[in-house]
């Protein structure tokens, strides 16, 4: 029973990284938003699959916390906001080409497994701890590669976004014992980025009429006289 | 008690800007609710410099406060309360909806950082921090115009960006407490426990929070959202996020480096030496070139919060004296700067320097304002910041840190005369260059607000009050002895 949990778990954190790459790659903004969703029905998924394991409460109550406000709550406030952002059929702006993007998000999950390694052998870690730490931070990086890489305001914070997921993702593993009241904190946390991102994106597109935000370069030293 | 009273008062203010009611009442709710959380931290400073162990607890390992959380708590309180009272005559052009939205956005902002140095649980600290980006980005975006909201979607991205690495340290500082034994995940329970974690988690966790705090604070080379932000919000704004804001999330990295010093074998010195020396090199360099006077206290924000890391990375106890003397005198000098900004802003109506001159003879209150606040912030006598800056040279020679003092003046001359050279053209320049003539009358409550955040400036530089000094030794030890 043991074994599938954590085998299941081992599929999780999979299909995690698979949404991550997803949200890199994909063209369209509610694709995105779509992958967005996955990614974090699998971070609730495994905090399910670990609290089954452990005979953790806790940990049930974490994924479905995030079963709550990710994949339900956090749409509404996106499609109540900036409804014509994620139903536009258009091509999001990037600043680097997809196959190359893809490339360094291959490079950038490499990475995540060299870094998290010292880490895990310096407490002995067992599986658990060997899915969700490596997965947990490329996802932290490919959100931040989303970021750099993509120049408009709902795919920046779908990349925001993904980096919390990432961070949860070894977060459950590593502190599953985290106090639940500071998990409903981080979880009204998230809420509220989502609402203010909204609205400042809105203000953008209002007054300014574009939402590439990233494109955004007037501020600098040398341009104005 | 005192605590809660403390972080109720501006939830409170902030509920009630929300009601529908004439201009000036949320004006006026903001102004009293700063002036209670003034008093109210006062006096806990007061029952914390007296108490016998000098810790204030509400809550064990959830809410108190020890002295150097009453010295960032008094410092956000006293910013807090002259950037009201400076509000109250700046903004007076405001619709109402937009004054309802800023004293709201403003309560609230002054509401998380309050609540960094009272929180003593980790995690929630790291909650209050990224409270602190939310409600102050749509303060930065205020005047909606292009330029703002650039500025405000940046500084959204790259600190928050930054907040979400942090997330990661904080949460793997966690669990190094748990496999060192289960003590509670507190700032005093890390502490005890920290010679039993495991240094390879603890450089992890190092790493994480610098990088994703440090895009916070402003170090180079994550800056480049700061003088942006801290130029294109309205001025008493400039004055919270430049001030104080910078200083509460610094606060957090200083009260980490005990823990991680803790651990055997450890480069945390030298790495926060590293960073600090290079934002405050990294800054001299970059205030030659702006032409910004707004920018110009901006970019003099990083060059303040590198000269405070490279004092911690200094370590001993004098050094750690220097640090919270440090931390006082910026938050309180570069506060006055922008509120002498704005004043300059609201009688010539441009940010451009190059068309500024001859301030002293036009509106002498800004001109000699802005002179004092820029000799202030440079680092002149007889000013608070010289005082701190002397002190942080003379703890590095003590220690036979000559290298790192030597680059230290080195950076803060440049600095000096970069600064002083802008000041110097806006204030005495010639008068032709100043394109309008209709200078403004400046508002009676923008006066008295300099003036009020001119005087700690002055006096503190001359003479230090006795509870403040022992509130300084007292945060000291915190620091690490």
């Amino acid at each position: 029973m043991v074994l599938l949990l954590s085998n299941l778990n081992a599929l999780t954190g999979g299909l995690f990284l698979i949404a991550a790459f997803g949200i890199v790659v994909t063209r369209q903004v509610r694709a995105c938003l779509n992958f967005f969703v996955f990614s974090s029905i699998s971070l609730a998924a495994s905090a399910l699959l670990l609290g089954a394991e452990q005979f953790s409460w806790h940990l049930v109550a974490v994924g479905v916390i995030n079963l709550i406000t990710k994949p339900w709550l956090l749409p509404w406030i996106l499609r109540r906001t900036v409804r014509e952002e994620i139903y536009n059929q258009r091509e999001i702006t990037q600043a680097v080409n997809i196959p190359t993007s893809l490339l360094i998000a291959l490079g950038l999950v490499i990475a995540a497994y060299f870094f998290s390694l010292p880490w895990l052998d310096a407490v002995a870690a067992g599986v658990t701890l060997r899915t969700n730490v490596p997965a947990g931070l490329a996802g932290l990086l490919l959100g931040a590669y989303t970021i750099t890489a993509r120049r408009e305001a709902v795919p920046q914070l779908l990349g925001l976004l993904t980096m919390e997921n990432g961070a949860f993702f070894a977060g459950i593993a590593i502190a599953a014992e985290l106090p639940l009241i500071a998990e409903l904190a981080l979880a009204f946390d998230v809420l509220i980025l989502t609402f203010i991102v909204a609205v400042l994106t809105r203000t953008i597109h209002e007054h300014i009429g574009t939402t590439a935000a990233g494109a955004l370069s007037e501020l600098r030293e040398e341009t104005r006289q | 008690m005192i605590l809660i009273i403390l972080l109720l008062f501006p939830l409170m203010a902030a509920g009630l800007c929300t009601l529908p009611a004439t201009s000036r009442f949320g004006a006026a709710i903001t102004l009293i609710d700063t002036l209670v959380v003034l008093s109210l931290t006062l006096r806990s400073g007061f029952q914390v410099i007296a108490s016998h162990n000098h810790r204030l607890t509400t809550l064990p390992n959830w809410l108190a406060l020890d002295a150097l959380g009453a010295l960032i708590l008094l410092l956000v309180a006293g910013v807090g309360t002259t950037a009201a009272l400076f509000s109250l005559g700046y903004m007076r052009f405001e619709t109402i909806n937009g004054l309802r939205r800023y004293h709201l956005n403003f309560n609230l902002f002054l509401l998380s950082m309050l609540a960094v140095p009272l929180l003593q649980e980790p995690g929630f600290v790291w909650i209050a921090v990224e409270f602190t980006t939310l409600f102050s980005v749509l303060l930065v975006g205020h005047e909606n115009t292009r330029q703002a909201l650039e500025a405000a979607w940046k500084y959204l991205v790259l600190t928050l960006l930054g907040a979400t690495i942090a997330l990661l340290g904080f949460l793997i500082l966690f669990w190094a407490a748990q496999e060192a034994g289960s003590s509670p995940y507190s700032w005093s329970g890390l502490l005890a426990s920290a010679p039993k974690m495991s240094p390879v988690l603890l450089d992890a966790v190092f790493v994480l929070i610098l990088v994703g705090f440090g895009a916070k604070v402003g170090l180079v080379p994550l800056h480049t959202w700061l003088p942006d932000a801290h130029s294109q919000a309205p001025t008493p704004i400039c004055a919270l996020l430049s001030g104080i804001e910078t200083t509460t999330v610094l606060y957090v990295i200083l009260r980490l480096l005990p823990i991680l010093r803790a651990a055997p074998g450890s480069h945390v010195n030298t790495w926060i030496l590293t960073f600090g020396l290079l934002s405050v090199g990294a800054a001299a360099f970059l205030l030659q070139r702006v032409r910004d006077y707004k920018r110009l206290f901006a970019f003099s924000t990083v060059e303040h919060m590198g000269i405070i890391l490279t004092a911690a990375g200094l370590s001993g106890a004098s050094a750690h004296f220097a640090v919270t003397l440090q931390l006082m005198s910026h938050a309180l000098t570069k506060s006055f700067c922008f509120y002498a900004a704005g004043a300059v802003l609201l009688a010539s109506g441009t940010r451009d320097i190059a068309s500024i001159g001859g301030l002293i003879r036009r509106v002498p209150t800004a001109g000699v304002a802005i002179l004092l606040g820029g000799l202030a912030i440079a680092g002149a006598p007889p000013f608070a910041p010289f005082l701190s800056e002397l002190s942080i040279v003379r703890a590095g020679l003590l220690g036979g840190n000559y290298l790192v003092v030597s680059l230290l003046v080195f950076f803060i001359t440049i600095a000096f005369f970069a600064i002083m050279n802008h000041i110097g053209r806006m204030v005495f320049g010639s008068m032709s260059a100043m394109a309008s003539e209709n200078h403004m009358r400046l508002p009676t409550s923008c006066t008295v607000a300099i003036i009020a955040a001119a005087v700690p400036v002055i006096v503190l530089g001359i003479y230090l009050p006795g509870p403040l000094q022992e509130l300084l030794r007292l945060a000291t030890t915190v620091l690490g002895g």
